[in-house]
């Protein structure tokens, strides 16, 4: 059984008269079933409003499922007496930068997770420097956060998750409001986790050029999963991603129109070199 | 302009008083306060300047920062010694109609300056030498035992340096909404003080949502780290006493000592 398994799952957002009468029900995540295996790289990718961000707070617990279930590393997140359990195996990370950094120094704020855990300050220090090494942020471990780039920030909350040795990390657009170089820094150490760390991680975005690595893909449109697969299977399907109102990479694109007005080159081309020699052939 | 606005008044600098424990340095500082209040003779000020002038050296913090938080007593502090010298009852120097100076009345407005002039110089040098955070530990951890009566004493530590966390944050948010009202015409600068206050609330509205919206985010994050309050946590700087530390007990105690051997033999 995967890490992240999912049956069925729904929810649905609650609003509530003066009275505390439930007023009306928006209905947020629909029928989703995931199986997510240990080691993977999995991209969830949906416009504003798809239900990815909801989805994604169900695996770390911080949202219990209305309808369907959801397991973490085996544990039922509905049943589970201790919540905290499931969240120390799936850590996540947040889109605002500044909103998820609780320490007033970057070693205490990466420090916090573990703090919070009960492990022996010993063992805090050497899970700090470890994960401050991971991202490459020790040279900053006594600067204040706030003096810090927005990448800088974001690396500094995955090293805040990656102490709490969890065995997944959920990133909720975390590249969503940094420049492109702050995206790169971000997506180069998820990725650099991810293989060298064998950590799980789950990406939830709207850029398509982030999710080309991803071992799988996940669409989400008004709360359902409408499309899996590769990269590739997904990104063949020009089309039908523009009526979820997502855009392809653009080498995608090209190859897509090329392909249409009559070039003979394969569908689901993902990067520059692979049209290249495609064209070249 | 407002983001040059720095917290607490911190003096970095490497010396004895910043290396002591948060713990030593409050405790050191009540102890010196007391004090000021036991000794009520000259010779004992005179004891109490030593003893203060030997921090002052000691902390390697320039003078002019310890005096700088006098500016904020001075008028308190003349109005202490106004009152003082023309209300005190006793024999009178000089009289001019209901007004009179007394000789009591003059000793006592310049006990009183004194003791209130060594208060303040005796706090600044704590939070000169005393980062907020490492203040805001200490005082957790004295006061601890409260948690028996019920005070939740680690969450209130935790909203204290959530608050310093995110005072240059919010202080940064505020500049910014503020220029862009500017853009739009807004008008902080001129009227009266009714019309400058009317004007600041298109600055805290918007001003108060982000701070309720970070708050959210926050404590999700929090709780996403597995937060759940002061039970079973361990610390990744604890605080220890070191050889310094129980140094500066034993000094302490032979001051205080002094003080009240000064107040009983009557010097």
């Amino acid at each position: 059984m995967g890490i992240i398994k999912a049956f069925k799952l729904g929810f649905d957002y609650l609003k509530y008269d003066d009275d505390g009468n439930v007023q009306e029900t928006q209905r947020a995540v629909n029928d989703v079933n995931l199986d997510i295996e240990a080691g993977e790289f999995v991209a969830i990718l949906g416009h504003n409003g798809s239900g990815k961000s909801t989805l994604a707070k169900h695996m770390n617990a911080l949202l219990l499922p209305s309808e369907g279930t959801l397991w973490v590393d085996d544990m039922d997140t509905s049943k589970e007496p201790e919540l905290w359990k499931i969240r120390q195996k799936a850590g996540m990370v947040f889109q605002n930068p500044d909103n998820q950094i609780i320490g007033t120094v970057v070693e205490e704020d990466v420090g916090f997770g573990p703090e919070n855990m009960g492990i022996p300050t010993d063992d805090i220090w050497k899970r700090v420097d470890d994960s401050l090494e991971k991202v490459g942020m020790t040279a900053y471990r006594h600067h204040s956060p706030n003096k810090l780039s927005g990448g800088q920030k974001q690396r500094v909350a995955i090293a805040g998750v990656v102490a709490m040795h969890p065995r997944c990390i959920v990133l909720d657009e975390p590249t969503a409001m940094l420049d492109p170089n702050g995206r790169k820094e971000v997506l180069k150490a998820v990725r650099e986790l991810n293989q060298a760390e064998n950590v799980t991680v789950i990406l939830i975005t709207h850029y398509m050029e982030e999710v080309i690595h991803a071992d799988k893909v996940y669409v989400m449109d008004g709360g359902d999963v409408v499309m899996q697969g590769t990269p590739r299977e997904i990104f063949s399907q020009v089309d039908t991603l523009k009526k979820y109102r997502l855009d392809v990479p653009q080498v995608t694109l090209l190859a897509h129109e090329l392909r249409l007005s009559g070039v003979d080159i394969p569908e689901g081309i993902l990067t520059t070199e692979e049209l290249v020699s495609a064209l070249c052939r | 302009m407002i983001r040059d606005i720095t917290l607490g008044q911190y003096y970095p600098a490497d010396s004895v008083l910043h290396k002591l424990d948060p713990r030593t340095k409050f405790l050191g500082t009540m102890a010196f306060i007391i004090s000021v209040f036991v000794f009520h003779t000259m010779p004992g000020y005179a004891v109490a300047t030593l003893f203060l002038a030997g921090m002052i050296i000691l902390s390697k913090v320039p003078v002019k920062f310890m005096f700088k938080g006098l500016k904020a007593i001075f008028l308190i502090l003349m109005i202490t010694v106004v009152f003082n010298i023309i209300l005190t009852p006793g024999e009178i120097l000089w009289k001019w109609g209901f007004l009179k100076v007394t000789k009591e009345g003059l000793s006592m407005a310049g006990r009183m300056a004194i003791r209130l002039t060594y208060l303040v110089i005796g706090s600044s040098i704590m939070t000169l030498t005393t980062t907020p955070n490492q203040l805001t530990d200490g005082l957790e951890r004295l006061l601890r035992p409260l948690n028996h009566i019920r005070v939740p004493v680690h969450e209130i530590a935790m909203i204290m340096s959530i608050a310093l966390r995110f005072i240059p944050i919010l202080l940064e948010e505020t500049d910014k909404i503020m220029k862009a009202q500017i853009a739009r015409g807004a008008d902080f600068e001129s009227g009266n003080l009714i019309q400058k206050a009317k004007s600041m609330v298109p600055l805290l509205v918007p001003l108060f949502i982000s701070a309720f919206r970070r708050a959210n985010d926050l404590a999700m994050a929090m709780e996403a780290r597995c937060y759940h309050g002061g039970d079973d946590r361990t610390q990744m700087k604890p605080l220890k006493y070191a050889g310094r530390d129980y140094v500066s007990f034993l000094i302490l105690v032979v001051y205080v000592g002094i003080a009240i051997a000064f107040r009983v033999l009557g010097i």
